[in-house]
């Protein structure tokens, strides 16, 4: 029982540091139909980052500060990479976005050097606390509560602000959007700077769990965001969380089956398995819409 | 009332290598509806397009109450009062009505009670639905809408691309005859249609637009009356 315990919470806050980065994906998808390839990478910057700042800053600036270098850091991409793109073939920006996500990784190996980095001990996220007779460190606690807040913030940005309704609008239709006087670039650019935050604060719990960090970290928990994003309704926030905690858990439970069945080494692959189930039931994911734009 | 608001000067529109719009030059003055009608593909669509900042003119100016506004982009344009009503009307599916409203006010800072209430007047369907989205809207309510979310910018001067397409007669009545309403009340309006009868009926003046030059121009009745126009754009029996 414990041990069934133990393994909903980690799979519970997986799956929260999954959504936080799925958040981003489905968000620059939603209003560009982007497939953000350097997300991930963004991701591992953020990790990196944090790494780098606190060994020189006390925690309560550090953090910050990592959140506010990987939102200039998104915000920097959008306008060098994909903006001079605008009205080009969807393709061209996708490859351009592969691009960035490689420009992140050797970079990162020029300034690691290509080794596994340490990830600090943040103070509290890191505490151990018992839960039910199990162990388990604070972050794990925390990570799906925080998760929530974060997420009904946005769901409030997005359906009660202006800003908000301006992005509802530019991603159902760019020239009407334009036609009401709305900047498209400047809408762009809070849609990458939502994602890179919660991708920054993301970052941080995953990084508390899973200590190690090299250049290619953010492929994995990247992918699987993606994933989650895709399963849920690609362009659906809701459908980006759920779909981040279902593969969170499913992920987590199948690592913690018994040994002797052997089967954890298939954690992943049996993730995709699902979700490839699910797609062929459900081919626009949990929540996504059906194609059909009336006109 | 013979202000000029918009003066359009020998504007060149080019996509590609193809000129759609090839040296227009038309006016419209304060409290006016003008009216420019043609064949499809004639070039007016091209022309609303350009002066709404959506498309780059090739050639020519574009005078908006004494300011050159050729070549600026649509926020630049919107914020100086021309607001316009697309072609296929164009409203936000996702939005509510009121939103889709609020939108049409993006640029202002104001309170909009008043401006919401004005276009429930006029509309007041659109009350009814207000917290419905718009894209379970029909055709003519869809067309509301869109000229309701235009009002909203509290337009200088409205621009309708076509605002009779694809919409059942009666409906269309209803609609030029907010579109009379809405002059009245002192919004000028340069107006693009198909529906060459219908828009002659309510313009002041009109343009004749073929193949992407000015063909003929007059006041509405006098179009009306042209044995030219008659023949191309209303169908000989039609009067």
């Amino acid at each position: 029982m414990e041990y069934v315990i133990s393994v909903l919470l980690s799979g519970i806050s997986v799956g929260g540091q999954y959504a936080l980065i799925a958040i981003g994906y489905t968000l620059v998808y939603g209003i560009l139909r982007l497939i953000n390839f350097a997300h991930g990478d963004v991701f591992m910057v953020a990790g990196l980052m944090g790494i780098y700042f606190t060994a020189t800053l006390p925690f309560g600036e550090a953090i910050p500060l990592v959140i506010i270098v990987t939102v200039l850091l998104g915000f920097t991409i959008e306008r060098a990479a994909y903006k001079p793109l605008r009205s080009a073939p969807r393709m061209s920006v996708m490859i351009s976005a592969i691009g960035v996500s490689y420009l992140l990784q050797n970079t990162a190996t020029y300034i690691t050097g290509g080794q596994p980095m340490t990830y600090p001990v943040i103070p509290v996220l890191s505490d151990t606390v018992n839960v039910a007779g199990t162990q388990t460190k604070w972050v794990v606690i925390i990570t799906p509560f925080l998760v929530l807040v974060l997420i009904f913030g946005l769901t409030q940005l997005i359906n009660r602000t202006k800003v908000g309704m301006a992005m509802r609008a530019v991603s159902k239709d760019f020239e009407t959007s334009r036609l009401m006087g709305i900047r498209i670039n400047s809408v762009i650019s809070v849609t990458f700077i939502i994602g890179s935050a919660l991708a920054a604060v993301g970052s941080v719990l995953f990084f508390t769990n899973y200590p190690a960090i090299t250049p290619t970290a953010g492929a994995m928990p990247g992918l699987k965001a993606f994933v989650a994003a895709v399963f849920g309704g690609i362009g659906s926030i809701p459908g980006a969380v759920l779909g981040a905690f279902l593969i969170g858990i499913c992920e987590t439970i199948i690592k913690g089956l018994p040994s002797s069945w052997d089967v954890s080494v298939f954690s992943d692959a049996f993730t995709f398995a699902l979700l490839i189930i699910i797609l062929i039931f459900k081919p626009q994911g949990l929540f996504g819409e059906a194609a059909t734009d009336k006109v | 009332m013979s202000e000029q608001v918009l003066k359009i000067d020998n504007l060149k529109v080019r996509y590609g290598g193809i000129e759609a719009v090839r040296g227009i030059s038309f006016d419209v003055k304060a409290g006016e509806i003008v009216t420019l009608i043609g064949a499809n593909g004639a070039g007016k669509s091209s022309t609303l397009r350009t002066i709404s900042g959506l498309v780059k003119p090739a050639e020519g100016s574009i005078i908006f109450e004494g300011e050159d506004i050729t070549a600026k982009d649509p926020t630049a344009i919107v914020s100086k009062g021309l607001m316009m009503v697309p072609e296929g009307r164009r409203i936000f599916p996702n939005l509510t009505v009121l939103e889709n409203l609020k939108i049409g006010a993006y640029l202002r800072k104001d309170d909009l009670e008043k401006d919401i209430e004005m276009v429930y007047g006029y509309f007041p369907r659109l009350r009814e639905r207000s917290w419905q989205e718009g894209g379970t809207l029909s055709g003519g309510e869809q067309q509301m809408l869109a000229v309701g979310r235009a009002l909203m910018g509290r337009p200088k001067l409205l621009m309708m691309d076509e605002p009779s397409l694809g919409l059942a007669p009666i409906v269309v009545q209803g609609i030029f005859e907010i579109i009379r309403q809405i002059n009245d009340a002192g919004t000028t309006v340069l107006l693009i249609e198909q529906n060459a009868n219908m828009a002659l009926h309510v313009a002041d003046r009109a343009y004749v637009i073929e193949n992407g030059m000015i063909a003929m121009e007059g006041t509405g009745k006098e179009l009306l009356e042209d044995e030219k126009v008659r023949a191309a754009y209303l169908g000989s029996s039609s009067s």
